[in-house]
């Protein structure tokens, strides 16, 4: 453990002593424990809540040694993985620059500073530069790299809660890294919010001393109820509009945060259909026109507004003030994440943030009550820090490369020093190296096509500047699903936003779609651009949004079902809550704390199978392919499957039986590696992680149609790799990923191993209470089951043929059942 | 496999799952699209591929002749992906095409890819006419009968439970068929492009490949009953831009 910092507390020069003293204020105690530890030349990492001069304690140092030692050229780098809070620092920073009169200059530099600004900047750097991790990346990728950062003395970066364990926390590591080779005396200033993970955290930073904040008062968390009977299932939380209108109008100014943006634009439209005193209330997600989502920031921060709906786009970032209150509509899915949110109300650090939790379900109800005992216990959740990705990596060697020659032995010690990397072995360091050189295929085609060559002295250099030009184009970990522009028709149409291509997809011309908190008809889709209208008649539909749904972390999980366990927790909930865990434990049981429960029961001519995992949506939807896959060979002949947070529910024509044998790990091998080859999650793994790489090319100098005629659908190139090498290092970096993320596949081999010998199968007549959630969710959950491509394929055409009249439709399989042929 | 039999100009013809026509009367396989080197092609523009591609559609046309034993084979155009194409093959892959194109009459029709003959053995043409058939590379607009074409690499999305599935298809009328591309790295252009759509006007089917079998949507027109319409435009996630087939 490392120690909290109680001696070296910096002292503050008179000249910024007044400047506290003028504004009223005195030095914060971390923010003069920071400044000690700078001054000792030492890395710092501040964990502080929100709202506790945070930003200020990593900029004092820099202030103070420029006062002191007024100089040309670059000070301070500061990252933050948010474009719009680098702007927001910059402009807070003029304040103490002009009150007391500092010579120090100021800088942002992001993707869109302009080219006549980044050539000022390369000319005469500012003192401080403000930066992202990608522009750090592209700053990092130039040959006067060296020189540009040699006399760095100080690099802050901020939010690092949210950088480390991502790729471009991955890509900032690695260009600290650099950074650090570059310039030795450079201190590493980390700034934080609260965290699980305290030393990681601090390892990532490469800080040797933790200044933590404690935080002020507790938050107040409440639970509101809808009015009348508690749904058994839905995550949209609409029932309960009404309450939440109320909560609103009895406050000044409320963020109303969801998990999705179908359940923002849902849950708009349902406040505004209550709304009859027309409150001002907006709404803000991330497929907004950035424009919309601009006006609804000023709007928030001039305090014109009373409520905001949101998505994580309103988790980080800007303090917006003013913020009477926080809601919470639908499951919190974690602490940490709750904590964050809750901690967006209310930015003083001694008042109590006010914060009210409203479950859209029962289930969501002992999330909920889980989720306050997690806050008030402090214990935070979040995964410990995974290895660095090799798509990562590769893009990061090309890059050193494009900044000049370097040696493949430094190099690699140079990576191992930064975290993520730490245990970087020299065979994954040489197969990317090769990857970046030439494609590392086993069918040597592309010497004359490689990105790299070796000189007669080892020396590593790229091939040529059109490489390194097209790379900086290509720079950035984040890859975005295909987006379609919604536009309204006719020219010049406003722009709303961006929906994904595949739910255009869905949409026939005329149909009806909710998006930008307004009810929009579908024209026509003319290029990458989807042409709607206002208004439109029918059902709507809302668009979904890829990894839109975080799952349940496992910290709340442990919860949830440890208070399923203890009857005397149970006073917390509602009556009717309580009700239905007493009547599950007298039909059933409950699911155990270390045990798998599994129910199986019939129902309407089908044989159902629940399994209580709480492993989280995404390792459920894996577990359900790999099972119905297993069921279909041992003759249950499986329908369909639906998962949610909790539990699985399967349902097959055949009753099953021997269900332990159905959960044998054994299911990892051969199951998985026929899945991994149809998985459509896999597929998208594979293309984040090829686009990343620089497999494939988002921008490419030159023409457009150029472009079109040599770019390869990733979906091709992982059939073709999977085929003839499916041990190159870009299968590697997938499977790695896979593990986590959409396929959660490290939280399904866990809990098969740990439930080995002890799934409990309850045998029923009936459905249990605990299991009418799953079930109410199939026909309102999309019904995935094991079925290939072809056969969906095969069974749309029959359908057609059918209602065509050109063909009858299959016997029933339910008849055979009753039977008792029992196909095995 | 079991290849969907349909009619053109009174001859029966096989579409085959691999996605190459067979006309058994004549003992002719018609393949389109090859696009040999592709691969090679992104790789020079800064994307290292994986290079199996040409190996890989060379694997699919040796299985297509293996299982019709044909006395010719018509390749629609475009075989080869640019006029330098031929030259990049590698070693072994050029010397199984030579082979092939010595046990079997070939015959390249041009296309805008490869608008010059390539050396390998056979007959470079811009139309192939055989009895009341004609094979080229792009369809003609207007009315045609008997016409056999590629050059669009046309692909169809169909809904099915909740999500779309979406496979590189023939299309056919009465009048015509347009072949799917068979190189291994080619795209494709949605059914409901005008510039497809605009060739089959009275409608037509789609016969997506699949992997033992074709499946069989209307499309265009009007059908007896509505069927799950085939959706609007585009397909399958795909690399951040729209995969179209090459500009004519």
């Amino acid at each position: 453990m490392l120690p909290y910092v109680t001696g070296v507390t910096g002292t503050l020069p008179e000249l910024f002593a007044a400047w506290f003293a003028d504004r009223g204020w005195s030095p914060r105690r971390h923010q003069l424990d920071v400044l000690g530890a700078v001054q000792a030349g030492e890395n710092v990492l501040l964990i502080a809540p929100t709202g506790g001069g945070k930003t200020l304690a990593g900029f004092l140092p820099s202030l103070v040694d420029l006062a002191a030692n007024p100089r040309e050229g670059l000070h301070t780098l500061y990252v933050s993985p948010l474009k719009a809070l680098a702007a927001d620092v910059a402009r807070n920073l003029d304040r103490p620059i002009a009150d007391m009169g500092l010579p120090v200059t100021v800088a942002t530099r992001s993707g869109d500073t302009s080219s006549e600004a980044r050539r000022r900047q390369r000319e005469t750097p500012p003192n401080l530069l403000l930066t992202t991790p990608e522009s750090l990346a592209v700053l990092i990728s130039q040959p006067e790299s060296a020189l540009f950062f040699q006399d760095l003395r100080t690099i802050i970066v901020d939010e690092v809660h949210a950088l480390a364990g991502t790729k471009r926390g991955d890509m900032f590591a690695l260009c600290a890294a650099r950074l650090t080779a570059i310039a030795p005396q450079a201190v590493r200033i980390g700034l934080s919010a609260t965290v699980a993970h305290r030393v990681p955290i601090a390892a990532f930073v490469g800080a040797s001393r933790i200044v933590e904040v404690k935080g002020g008062a507790p938050p107040e968390i409440s639970v509101v109820l809808p009015e009348g009977r508690l749904p058994w299932s839905g995550h949209m939380g609409l029932a309960a509009a009404p309450e939440i209108l109320a909560r609103i109008r009895a406050a000044g100014m409320t963020i109303v945060f969801v998990n999705t943006r179908a359940q923002a634009e849902l849950l708009f439209q349902a406040l505004w259909r209550l709304n009859d005193e027309t409150l001002p209330i907006a709404i803000h997600h991330g497929s907004l026109e950035l424009d919309q989502r601009k006006r609804v920031e000023s709007a928030m921060s001039e305090g014109k507004l009373r409520a905001v709906v949101a998505t994580s786009s309103l988790d980080l970032g800007i303090d917006w003030g003013g913020v009477d209150q926080v809601l919470q509509v639908g499951a919190p899915k974690g602490v940490s994440r709750l904590l964050q949110r809750v901690g967006r109300a209310n930015h003083r650090m001694d008042e109590a943030s006010r914060a009210i939790l409203v479950p859209a379900n029962r289930f969501e109800v002992l999330e909920c009550e889980a989720a306050i005992q997690g806050v008030a216990e402090g214990e935070l959740d979040g995964d410990p820090p995974r290895p660095g990705g090799l798509d990562v990596l590769a893009q990061h060697l090309l890059g050193l490369a494009c900044a000049g020659p370097f040696r493949a032995d430094a190099v690699y010690d140079e990576i191992r020093s930064a975290q993520p990397y730490n245990a970087l072995t020299r065979k994954d360091f040489d197969d990317v190296l090769g990857f970046v050189e030439n494609g590392g295929y086993a069918l040597a085609a592309y010497d004359a096509y490689r990105k790299l060559f070796r000189d007669s002295e080892g020396l590593i250099h790229v091939m040529g500047e059109r490489v390194a030009r097209q790379h900086r184009m290509n720079i950035g970990t984040i890859v975005e699903e295909p987006l379609l522009k919604v536009r309204y028709a006719g020219r010049g149409g406003g722009a709303l936003g961006e929906v994904e291509e595949y739910f255009v997809n869905m949409l026939s011309p005329g149909d009806t779609f909710i998006f930008a908190g307004r009810m929009l008809k579908f024209l026509r889709l003319k290029e990458t651009i989807c042409e709607v209208a206002d208004g439109g008649t029918g059902e709507p539909k809302v668009p979904a949004y890829a990894g839109g749904r975080m799952p349940m972390t496992t910290n709340l999980a442990d919860r949830v079902r440890a208070m399923l366990q203890d009857p005397s927790k149970w006073q917390a909930f509602p009556a009717e809550v309580r009700e239905w865990l007493s009547l599950q434990r007298s039909i059933s049981r409950m699911p155990g704390r270390h045990d798998l429960l599994v129910e199986t029961f019939p129902r309407a001519d089908k044989h159902f199978l629940v399994a209580y995992c709480f492993e989280g949506r995404n390792a459920h939807q894996t577990l359900g392919m790999l099972l119905t896959r297993r069921m279909q060979r041992f003759g249950f002949h499986p329908l369909g499957f639906v998962a949610t947070d909790y539990v699985l529910a399967i349902w097959s024509a055949y009753e099953p039986f021997d269900v332990a044998r159905l959960f044998d790990p054994d299911m990892l091998g051969d199951d998985l590696e026929a899945w991994m080859a149809e998985s459509s999650m896999l597929r998208r793994t594979f293309r984040n992680v090829a686009v990343i790489a620089g497999l494939i090319q988002r921008h490419f100098p030159g023409a457009e149609k150029n472009r079109r005629q040599v770019t390869v659908n990733s979906d091709l190139i992982y059939n073709v790799l999977r085929k003839h090498q499916p041990d190159h290092v870009l299968l590697r970096a997938t499977w790695a990923d896979a593990a986590g993320g959409l396929t959660d596949l490290g939280r399904i081999s866990g809990m098969l191993q740990r439930i080995q010998g002890k799934v409990t199968h309850m045998a029923l007549s009936r459905v249990s209470p605990l299991a009418v959630p799953v079930l109410l969710e199939i026909g309102r959950e999309s019904v995935r089951s094991g079925l290939t491509d072809d056969d969906l394929l095969a069974e749309a055409e029959q359908l057609v043929a059918e209602a065509e009249g050109r063909a009858l439709p299959p016997p029933t399989p339910g008849r055979d059942l009753r039977q008792g042929r029992l196909a095995l | 496999m079991s290849a969907a039999t349909i009619h053109l100009a009174g001859e029966l013809l096989q579409l085959d799952p691999a996605g190459a026509l067979h006309w058994p009367a004549r003992r002719l396989l018609a393949v389109s699209d090859l696009h040999f080197e592709k691969g090679s092609a992104a790789a020079r523009q800064g994307s290292l591929v994986p290079p199996w591609d040409t190996r890989a559609t060379l694997d699919i046309l040796a299985t297509l002749l293996r299982r019709y034993r044909p006395h010719t084979v018509v390749a629609l155009g475009d075989s080869f992906h640019d006029i330098g194409a031929a030259s990049r093959l590698l070693g072994p892959d050029a010397a199984r095409l030579r082979a092939m194109a010595e046990a079997t009459a070939f015959v390249w029709v041009l296309g805008n890819h490869d608008p010059l003959p390539t050396g390998f053995r056979g007959e470079s043409t811009l139309e192939h006419r055989v009895g009341p058939l004609v094979f080229r590379h792009q369809a003609h607009p207007g009315r045609v009968m008997g016409e056999l074409s590629g050059h669009f690499h046309p692909k169809a999305s169909v809904p099915v439970r909740g999500t779309v599935v979406t496979r590189p298809c023939f299309i056919a009328d009465a009048r015509r068929i347009i072949l799917p591309a068979i190189g291994t790295y080619t795209g494709g252009l949605d059914v409901r492009d005008p510039a497809v759509r605009g060739l089959f006007p009275t409608g037509g089917r789609a016969f997506l490949l699949g992997q033992d079998r074709v499946f069989s949507f209307a499309i265009g027109g009007r059908p007896a009953m509505p069927p799950p319409a085939l959706t609007a435009l585009g397909g399958g996630p795909d690399n951040g831009g729209r995969i179209r087939g090459p500009k004519p």
